[in-house]
């Protein structure tokens, strides 16, 4: 038999005002199964709970129902007095008063009785209520950290300082990302090359940082805290416990014209490369595809060359299976290229380049040694025209967002050109000046007024070339969209920034929700930016979206923060409100049938398939099981369910039923 | 099969050498044409200025007419009638009201179902498969494309192959035995209307055009519209007094190109009929 106490909280007069708090507790008081009822002014403060736990202990109470607020607010609180009063904190449950109740209605009989119904169905609920406990989960505290830029390496040293073990994997030959191929950054122009290769090298050095360049994530299953992931570490075809990374093969590789990616195929490299001079690790890898040997069968001079017969033509990719308790998402972004652009001319034109290739042209360690050489005749461009929003901001190219970063970098491509070519002319085409940041405004009027770059406000519409100049054709929308036509040597379109390739296989992988562009998607736009909706997986840098570096870096390391909060627990405690699929005795075992009908409902793939054996092992029956640590208890499944076989723990079909009886039958 | 044929205004009129030249190509080719008869104003650029409702009801009697003499599919060279017929069925499918409204304005049914095709996709479903063996005279010489604007915009209803720098004529002269030019001024404004109010316009315009074209070496013009080619074509003295000298490149139909290198008459296909002389 039920002993239940009803505490009935006037919350000041938030409640007592439009509800008669006596009533209610007079009349839960007569309800079958109840023992104690009681109303007080504060139920939350600490005499109210004190009542609460003395009545628990005084009356034996087997149930307790808080008529009050929402449970969002306080259901914590009495649920902890309850356990610090001996009863199972889940015999505890909320009628919400004054969200549903006082707030909402007018002082009156009705808005009585409908607190009293409110009551009334939690008592008859909680007689169905059982202990629960706590769910714990073990944390594996290593971290995996998907992708090597600067969000990355930002990431993973911060999360190694914390004393906890990184793996981080990188699928080029070298760390770094985008940002080891910037010139200067802004709004300093300190540098890129110079502030980035100390990080990149005490990523490699550091101790509890496993680095695995070349390498790519195959597959991943389990959940927070217990995470699988296999790792392709593709073949470099070398044994890199051998190289010394001298380099003489790379000098010596007879297929040098390759495209450089990390110049944006503004310069060539051999087939066997270091990608950049201060790449880490700096040992070469053989590029299969463009590799004569791999190829044609012939060659080897690399082979021949090598002084520490570190070459190997016959390696594999291997897969490494790693345990791992949280993840990192860090694959950064790509920017479209100029072929996206007909109008622009189509990827015909050598000296119409995207905003990343003039990094690389104005780069010391570019394929021109910094200076602003155009890649068609190598002249230096005496006039130069930037295209802001190419591509970003237009809903016809099916880019309607912001690319964020091109206004800044725009400004400061200008200003390198200017410093670099004295007496050259830049013209930069914009929609709007978007400079929102520290020292970003005073940047950009400083390449505008100091710099004397040539702002027009106007798009361009067509560009082509005639005579050996770069015909730009626009508009200038600050003088009444005067047709303007510039004759330049050389366009840089700041092409929007879009997601990798495969950033959407990839979020499939991991799953993690991604948006309709593939930038993988935050838990929360505001509140939650750098977790994902799949628990234990975080988000730094430009894979949720366009960012700058100092962006980037404070999400890597607010995503650092979130996964050393997680390993600082040996044990994850979650709320125990999730799905089980019932079981009972032989022969029947469970009712479930095993359709698997919630296999495919699950949003989570916590649901399994268990095998129930006889005592020869043979296999009797398959039926759902549902992993605690994967479960969000979201009912899914339960409302997928033809054998009514799944409940929510602490919202079982039994418990709904009888709040919904208590509602229809008279009292 | 028979293929429907809407003419429109132009092609009975100003640009009726189009006319003869598509005939006789279709005529060549073994396709059976037949005039949608009783057809009516397509609402060109007058309708949608003033009423939405008339825009899209003129050129829904067309359709609703074909539909009703049998035919499955028509063509409709000229391509400001191209983009009227084709937004309206766009249109009309996506919203009932105005659909209903529509047919009740006609007193005709209408379901949608006919296949409305711009010259370049006639050619290339009837012509292109068989165009080779038909072939005389290779048609050698260098050729600018010029699209013009109603044939592909706006992209998301008339899907043309490559919104700005399209490329399905340039591939069917290529098989007739010319050589395309590339240039950029594919898609440029030739004036339009302009020819009418302000032929000045016209002339800095379709200069520029007809500029480029010259200064890529090109020496003929193929077009798809009457309107870019009596622009190109009857302005060409403004045209001239733009570029301040004659430049005499002849301004071909697609289809009158297409007649010569399949050995056609001159006079079927019309080319006397043209301002500039077809010296080709």
């Amino acid at each position: 038999m039920s002993k239940i106490g009803v505490f009935v909280c006037h919350c000041g007069e938030n409640i007592s005002a439009t509800v008669d708090c006596v009533k209610v507790a007079e009349t839960a008081g007569k309800y079958d199964g109840v023992t104690f009822s009681i109303d007080y002014k504060y139920m939350c403060s600490d005499p109210g709970q004190t009542i609460i736990k003395n009545a628990i202990k005084e009356k034996g109470l087997t149930g307790v129902v808080v008529a009050s607020c929402s449970p969002r607010m306080h259901e914590p609180t009495f649920r902890k007095a309850c356990a610090e009063a001996g009863l199972n904190p889940y015999m505890c449950e909320m009628a919400n008063l004054r969200e549903h109740c006082s707030w909402v209605h007018e002082k009156g009989e009705e808005t009585t009785e409908k607190a009293i119904d409110l009551v009334r169905i939690l008592v008859e609920k909680i007689k169905y209520n059982q202990s629960l406990d706590a769910i714990k989960v073990p944390v594996t505290k290593t971290a995996l950290v998907i992708g090597g830029g600067i969000a990355g390496i930002q990431a993973s040293l911060d999360i190694a300082n914390t004393g906890h073990k990184v793996i981080l994997i990188e699928k080029d030959p070298s760390i770094g990302g985008h940002m080891s191929q910037l010139s200067e950054t802004f709004p300093t122009l300190d540098c890129s090359q110079c502030i980035l290769t100390p990080r990149m090298v005490e990523v490699a050095q550091h101790p509890d940082i496993t680095l695995y360049t070349y390498a790519e994530l195959e597959s991943l299953e389990g959940f927070i805290g217990n995470f699988k992931a296999k790792i392709r570490r593709k073949s470099k075809s070398i044994d890199e416990k051998l190289c010394t990374g001298c380099g003489l093969c790379t000098t010596k590789c007879p297929n040098k014209k390759i495209p450089s990616e990390f110049n944006e195929g503004l310069g060539t490299r051999p087939a066997i490369y270091v990608p950049f001079p201060q790449a880490v690790p700096n040992k070469p890898v053989i590029d299969k595809v463009n590799c004569t040997y791999y190829t044609k069968g012939k060659c080897r001079v690399c082979e021949k060359v090598c002084p520490t017969q570190a070459i190997r033509f016959d390696q594999e990719d291997q897969i490494v299976e790693v345990e791992i308790g949280a993840i990192v998402i860090a694959t950064g972004f790509t920017v479209k290229q100029p072929d996206f652009f007909p109008e622009y001319g189509y990827g015909k034109y050598p000296d119409v380049i995207t905003g990343l290739q003039f990094e690389r042209l104005a780069s010391a360690s570019g394929p021109t040694l910094g200076e602003i050489k155009r890649p068609s005749d190598g002249k230096i461009p005496e006039k130069i025209v930037f295209v802001a929003c190419a591509g970003s901001r237009d809903q016809a190219k099916g880019i309607p967002y912001c690319s964020k970063i091109c206004c800044m970098y725009i400004a400061k491509h200008a200003m390198l050109y200017q410093h670099k070519v004295h007496g050259g002319k830049s013209y930069v085409f914009y929609m709007d000046i978007r400079a929102g940041g520290k020292m970003y405004e005073e940047f950009v009027r400083r390449a505008i007024e100091d710099d004397g770059v040539n702002y027009v406000r106007g798009r361009i519409s067509r560009i082509y070339e005639k005579n050996g100049k770069l015909i730009v054709n626009g508009a200038d929308t600050l003088l009444n969209a005067m047709p303007v036509e510039i004759e330049a040597d050389m366009v840089v379109l700041a092409t929007a920034g879009v997601a990798n390739e495969g950033a959407e296989e990839l979020a499939q992988k991991l799953h993690v929700s991604y948006d309709p562009y593939h930038f993988f998607a935050e838990a929360h736009p505001k509140l939650k930016p750098v977790e994902t909706n799949t628990a234990g997986i975080f988000l730094a840098g430009a894979c949720q979206a366009p960012r700058d570096i100092p962006e980037s870096v404070a999400m890597a390391s607010g995503a650092a923060v979130k996964v050393a909060a997680l390993f600082s627990q040996d044990e994850l405690t979650r709320e125990p409100l999730i799905a089980v699929v019932n079981r009972q005795a032989a022969p029947v075992y469970s009712s479930c049938v095993g359709c698997f009908l919630c296999q495919s409902a699950c949003p989570y793939q916590a649901i399994e398939r268990e095998d129930i054996k006889n005592r020869a092992g043979e296999v009797i029956k398959s039926v759902a099981k549902v992993n605690p640590g994967l479960c969000q208890g979201c009912g899914t499944c339960v409302a997928f369910c033809r054998t009514k076989s799944i409940d929510i723990q602490g919202y079982t079909h039994e418990q709904v039923y009888s709040e919904v009886m208590a509602l229809l039958n008279e009292y | 099969m028979t293929l429907g044929f809407y003419p429109g205004c132009s092609l009975k009129g100003s640009s009726r050498e189009y006319a003869e030249s598509v005939l006789a190509v279709a005529n060549a080719f073994d396709i059976q044409i037949r005039e949608i008869t009783d057809w009516n104003c397509c609402g060109a650029t007058a309708a949608h200025n003033m009423n939405r409702e008339l825009s899209f009801s003129l050129p829904a009697r067309i359709l609703s007419l074909a539909e009703k003499q049998g035919l499955q599919e028509i063509v409709v060279p000229c391509a400001a009638c191209y983009s009227r017929l084709t937004v309206t069925k766009h249109e009309l499918a996506k919203d009932p009201v105005l659909k209903n409204a529509v047919t009740e304005a006609n007193g005709l049914d209408y379901s949608g179902a006919v296949e409305v095709l711009n010259i370049i996709q006639m050619l290339n479903k009837y012509v292109t498969p068989n165009l080779e063996s038909h072939v005389v005279r290779q048609f050698d010489h260098k050729v600018a494309c010029y699209y013009g604007c109603y044939l592909i915009r706006p992209h998301e209803i008339l899907k043309f192959d490559r919104e700005e720098d399209p490329q399905s004529m340039d591939e069917l002269m290529l098989k007739a035995g010319a050589t395309p030019i590339d240039w950029a001024f594919k898609t440029e404004c030739c004036g339009a209307g302009l020819s009418v109010s302000r032929t000045a316009s016209v002339g800095r315009l379709s200069g520029k055009i007809i500029g480029d074209a010259k200064d890529r070496g090109a020496e003929v013009m193929i077009v798809a519209c009457p309107m870019c080619h009596s622009n190109l074509d009857m302005r060409r003295n403004s045209i001239n007094e733009y570029l301040g000298e004659k430049v005499d490149i002849p301004v071909l139909y697609i289809t009158q190109a297409l007649g010569l290198a399949i050995g056609l008459e001159r006079k079927v296909l019309g080319l006397q009929r043209h301002f500039v002389n077809v010296t080709v």
